[in-house]
């Protein structure tokens, strides 16, 4: 425990490295997942593609992809941006598959209202189906930050720093106090960043709020984390 | 493209195949590694899950474990057991274990859940014994989302012990922490782009065993168009998510 105490300005430093890595990943995969999943769920050719694609995606190992990637887009191996560009890459993995989804549980019916009333497609999305997906974009976009958060880490072992070089050197050093902060401080960042996302939820579709019991509880990330 | 060309030497130098640090004895231990530990992790959640999806009790407690475990960073629990148990196999073994266990137990317990209820009451109106409906009933029909549960802890355990070599003498992964601190190119590239191929090979065969394990009637009743109708929960519980890689 007095390693913690000391250390705090350390926490705090690491802790703000990691959001430099997670934070930009997790918006950055939002951003790109969006039009995929929407090329996903608008034509059966490209939804097989996508969908088959990303799902291989996300079945590359993290600590390999790290290594690889810097090759393949000539960062450097230690650099942030090889670390946010292949979480990135995770984000939108995931990602992709609950826009597709989420798109596709809208009713059509209400597409097709809003079309008659006189919506045109490009309005249809952003106005329509896009806010009525929301509650399953959120519960998707809540998953990949949890699993963001907890993948930075990782970038450690090639020397990026993140909570995750609390593990390293905690490892090398013989001190334990050192990994079960670093392992508190990902959780509870992990935590934070979700709280900030069902915040931001509720700022954004005050609807989902009275039917809280209902569609809350369809939407919860165990549900997400489920299966396939 | 000279990575690439030691890259593809280091792949193809015969000294690479043979012998203890060779490919073919680092995969076997990757793969008799990774299958130890599902098999351990499976004994533990499968009957659990079962039990919990053929109850439907204690879901909430299944819900909030798994939950908690996933939160947890996979490189934070492999060191905090290896200061514990030491450096060696056994940290990755432990550590592991307990990471396999969420997909495993999800998969158990939503496999089951997905079920239709009127079907297992019709299994008991015509009088099956709850052993009957369990085996007969709740297992064929849970398989899908079981087998997707142990894909999910197949490739995390597989990602997992790539790690696992930075503690340990062991796995693929070697080559990878190997190649970074003596900055061979060759060897860390090599050794990535070998633990991708084992990566997508597994999700593959997986995918393939999901197809296959759906009973015969099941799909003959499916709609085949998921976008009829809004079934917002249908939707979500699709997804699927292998955190801590």
């Amino acid at each position: 425990m007095t390693w913690i105490w000391s250390n705090l300005d350390l926490i705090w430093d690491r802790t703000l490295d990691h959001l430099v890595l997670s934070v930009p990943s997790i918006l950055l995969s939002f951003a790109i997942a969006l039009p995929l999943g929407w090329l996903a769920h608008r034509y059966r050719a490209s939804r097989a593609v996508i969908l088959t694609s990303v799902g291989l995606l996300y079945a590359i190992p993290s600590l390999p992809l790290f290594i690889v990637l810097p090759f393949i887009v000539g960062t450097s191996i230690r650099s942030p941006l090889n670390l946010i560009i292949a979480l990135t890459l995770y984000g939108v993995a995931l990602m992709v598959r609950v826009v597709a989804d989420g798109l596709s549980s809208v009713d059509r019916d209400v597409q097709q209202s809003a079309t008659a009333v006189g919506f045109s497609g490009w309005t249809v999305f952003w106005q329509v189906e896009l806010p009525l997906a929301g509650p399953v974009l959120l519960a998707g976009l809540r998953v990949v930050a949890v699993s963001t958060v907890s993948l930075a880490t990782v970038g450690a072992v090639i020397g990026a720093q993140s909570l995750g070089s609390l593990f390293t050197d905690g490892i090398q050093r013989g001190i334990q106090a050192e990994i079960i902060a670093g392992i508190i401080a990902t959780v509870v960042l992990a935590l934070a960043l979700d709280a900030a996302l069902v915040l931001l939820g509720r700022v954004l579709m005050p609807w989902t709020r009275p039917s809280a019991t209902g569609v809350a509880a369809r939407i919860q990330p165990d549900v997400v984390e489920a299966d396939r | 493209m000279n990575f690439l060309t030691e890259t593809v030497a280091w792949l193809l130098d015969p000294a690479n195949w043979a012998g203890d640090g060779g490919i073919p004895t680092r995969l076997a231990q990757h793969l008799i590694f990774t299958v130890v530990t599902l098999l351990v992790s499976f004994a533990i959640a499968v009957p659990a899950g079962f039990a919990i999806g053929h109850t439907g009790r204690g879901r909430s407690v299944a819900v909030a474990t798994s939950g908690a475990l996933r939160a947890i960073p996979t490189l934070g629990l492999l060191t905090l057991v290896a200061l514990w148990v030491g450096i060696g196999l056994n940290a990755p073994f432990v550590a592991l274990t307990v990471l396999a266990i969420p997909p495993l137990l999800a998969g158990a317990y939503t496999g089951f859940e997905a079920i239709d209820r009127k079907i297992i009451d019709a299994a008991r109106a015509v009088g099956m014994s709850e052993a009957q409906i369990l085996i007969k009933v709740e297992l064929p029909l849970g398989l899908p989302l079981l087998i997707g549960g142990l894909r999910s802890a197949t490739l995390q355990v597989v990602a997992t012990a790539t790690l696992a070599a930075y503690i340990a003498d062991f796995g693929l992964g070697r080559y990878l922490f190997e190649g970074l601190r003596t900055r061979d190119y060759g060897q860390m590239l090599g050794g990535s782009i070998l633990v991708i191929i084992l990566a997508i090979v597994l999700e593959g065969v997986f995918a393939l065993a999901q197809k296959l394990v759906v009973p015969r009637g099941v799909t003959a009743g499916r709609p085949t168009d998921i976008r009829n109708g809004s079934s917002r929960s249908r939707a979500v519980m699709e997804l699927s998510i292998e955190e801590g890689k």
